[in-house]
């Protein structure tokens, strides 16, 4: 079954002209992804590698029956792009763009509360079902199908978390990144709910950062809720206060947001967590056994 | 991005908040001429980017214009440590003179973001002048909050519960109104992360003043903002963050020997704290990007070689957007410019690994190779033990 993206899937990619989206479409396309449509203004009626560019999501949808849109745009008009696709009835939008304001997706957050689209991201690197749909820029070739669900607000930090896991003969049935700002779309508890429920996932595999609260908040919900077992990792304990680390949603405000409180909010839901980014793959082979 | 307290009263002024007269000074004689402006009481206060400067000495009354030259006099170029400095403290380079005024009541307001919300919220308490977090500890029931909507904003029956619960007289009720729904438009409108009034005074002649004001900016949105990034106080910055930052480089010093380069901000924080598990000290976070192209590679490797303190040198790739061969192109042309003198451990995974191995051992660099992270971690701990035991 798997979550949210699967063989069916039917893509269009948002910003398929600039030099990302043409890299990332071919690679997703490449991968056995469903790439069906692109979309930049003034691009319209012309085509990419084969597949037809047209001037709004409106027409891109209409025209080829897309259902999920992955957003390669700028950061000063990300915001609009995902308001756009929401509004032609996408029902999934995956947007990998980083440096949106914030106060862009706080208004994104408003017009989403009122709407069933979905949104991951942004600052994200996608979402992957391996073997059947590949979404964003994660390296297809590192995932394999499996069991073990996967999400996180990292994303180079991700793959050496999935790799770990196909190495050890652990495949994955769906990795959600969530990605690293404040305000996003699909939250840790969203994601978590989709696990619990998805037949294919056996076991969740969580990373979460300094900054905010919503791991805190997750584990709550993980200890009223979970029936399968999460690993965990907490990245972001040597972090200093006060800096922003790379993440715009990766700060430690106020004493707020530390990777100690985030650890002990886990471990008293009854997450097994991993001890270092090297043993997330060992943490849940000994889990599974 | 952080601006200086003269900066964000002088926003906070044109968006209807009532801020005291003050005019900024740069020597001991225009703090003598500010102070003869603005009258007496007057108020030196200290220009840095941190809090606590009251309780470090940066914060004097003067009642005569000779007085308020004298303390600038002390101020300007003193470095002043609080609390929220490090011992390290700052240098002032500015003071700000201000009229000094009788305080009936001290009041905090701010507008932050409230992530679990994914909105604005207009946070307020009785209890100001003290430090907000203290408050939210031993006291959270004192905390008022409103949460903003971003399609209506911040609405009038919002302010009246915020006062109310204050315990605002009936007459400052009215004037919170502007107060506050101004502080919130500059919020909005400037794209801030954080704006902080504290404290909010009650004054002794029925007024209602900002004795302090903060303002924090997103800096995703400072290329929208020309005029607030043109705020910025490059002095109050690290250099070598500063250097980084030119080449879109996000690099944050930390106290360590051991240098990182890595791409993604997880990873760059994950490698940070491997290092440290295996009994090292990482000298910096780097994140070198998705799209970094070869010349920003080399920027990147040119400004971690540069410190001095670092006796080691970290690699860890895993591409994805980024790739091997380019990391390894901008390695090796930084280290052929350069020169590599510590011991350098590169770990590469992901995309076009195989090309960038390849490169890496075609170009006879002295490069400790390592498969995983934990690997990159243990060899390159130890090599920077080695070696600096050997030049000390």
């Amino acid at each position: 079954m798997a979550v949210l993206v699967n063989k069916d899937t039917r893509v269009l990619t948002q910003g398929i002209t600039g030099a990302t989206g043409q890299f990332h479409t071919r690679a997703c396309k490449e991968y056995g992804t469903q790439m069906v449509a692109g979309v930049t203004p003034s691009k319209g009626g012309t085509t990419f590698e084969g597949i037809p560019i047209f001037n709004t999501v409106d027409e891109a949808v209409s025209s080829t029956g897309a259902n999920t849109s992955v957003i390669y745009v700028p950061p000063s008009f990300a915001a609009d792009a995902i308001l756009e696709a929401v509004d032609a009835g996408i029902e999934l939008v995956v947007c990998i763009t980083e440096g949106i304001p914030i106060i862009d997706m706080v208004r994104v957050k408003r017009v989403l509360k009122d709407n069933t689209a979905r949104l991951v991201g942004p600052n994200c690197p996608g979402i992957i079902t391996p073997g059947q749909c590949k979404i964003g820029i994660m390296p297809g070739h590192i995932h394999h199908p499996g069991s073990i669900g996967v999400v996180s607000r990292s994303g180079t930090l991700t793959y050496e978390a999935v790799d770990q896991l196909t190495r050890l003969g652990m495949g994955q049935s769906t990795c959600i990144g969530i990605g690293g700002d404040p305000v996003r779309g699909l939250g840790f508890i969203d994601v978590l709910k989709l696990f619990n429920e998805d037949s294919d996932t056996h076991v969740v595999v969580m990373i979460g950062e300094i900054g905010g609260s919503s791991e805190e908040e997750a584990a709550l919900w993980i200890k009223a809720n979970m029936r399968k077992p999460v690993v965990g990792f907490i990245v972001g304990q040597t972090a200093p206060s006060g800096k922003r680390m790379g993440h715009a949603g990766a700060i430690i405000a106020g004493g707020k947001g530390t990777a100690q409180d985030k650890i002990d909010a886990l471990k008293n839901a009854g997450v097994h967590l991993a001890p270092s980014p090297a043993l997330i793959g060992q943490t849940t082979r000994e889990v599974m056994n | 991005m952080n601006i200086h307290e003269y900066q964000a009263k002088e926003i906070l002024r044109r968006f209807g908040v009532p801020v005291p007269r003050g005019r900024v000074a740069t020597t001991p004689e225009e703090a003598y001429a500010a102070a003869k402006e603005i009258g007496f009481p007057c108020v030196v206060k200290a220009q840095i980017h941190a809090g606590g400067r009251g309780k470090g000495g940066g914060v004097k009354v003067a009642k005569k214009a000779e007085e308020a030259r004298e303390l600038a006099r002390k101020m300007i170029g003193m470095n002043l440590v609080t609390h929220q400095t490090g011992p390290e403290g700052k240098q002032v380079k500015r003071v700000l003179v201000e009229q000094g005024c009788a305080i009936k009541s001290e009041l905090y307001l701010g507008v932050v973001l409230d992530t679990a919300l994914s909105r604005p919220s207009v946070v307020a308490c009785a209890e100001g002048g003290v430090e907000i977090e203290e408050v939210a500890k031993r006291s959270p029931e004192k905390i008022i909050r409103e949460s903003i909507d971003p399609a209506v904003g911040l609405l009038p029956f919002q302010v009246r519960r915020v006062a109310y619960r204050l315990g605002l007289p009936q007459e400052k009720v009215k004037l919170l109104l502007p107060l506050l729904q101004g502080l919130v438009k500059a919020y909005m409108d400037c794209d801030c992360t954080l704006v902080e009034i504290n404290p909010l005074v009650l004054t002794g002649d029925g007024g209602i003043l900002a004795l302090d004001a903060k303002m924090n900016f997103d800096d995703n949105a400072l290329p929208r903002q020309p005029e607030i990034a043109a705020l910025r106080d490059t002095d109050e910055e690290d250099p070598k963050e500063l250097e980084a930052s030119k080449y879109s480089l996000s690099y944050i010093a930390l106290n360590g020997n051991i240098g990182c380069m890595v791409n993604g901000a997880g990873l760059a924080m994950a490698t940070m704290d491997i290092i440290k598990l295996f009994g090292g000290e990482p000298a910096n976070f780097l994140d070198v990007g998705g799209g970094a192209d070869r010349e920003r590679v080399a920027h990147a490797f040119r400004i971690l070689l540069a410190d001095e303190r670092v006796h080691g040198v970290l690699v860890n790739i895993f591409g994805g957007i980024m790739k091997c061969d380019i990391i390894a192109e901008g390695i090796v042309d930084a280290a052929a410019k350069i020169g590599v003198k510590v011991p350098l451990v590169v770990r590469l995974e992901g995309t076009n690994v195989e090309k960038g191995k390849k490169i890496l051992s075609e170009s006879h660099l002295a490069i400790i190779s390592a498969d995983t992270m934990a690997e990159a971690a243990e060899k390159v701990v130890a090599a920077a033990k080695k070696s600096g035991s050997r030049t000390s």
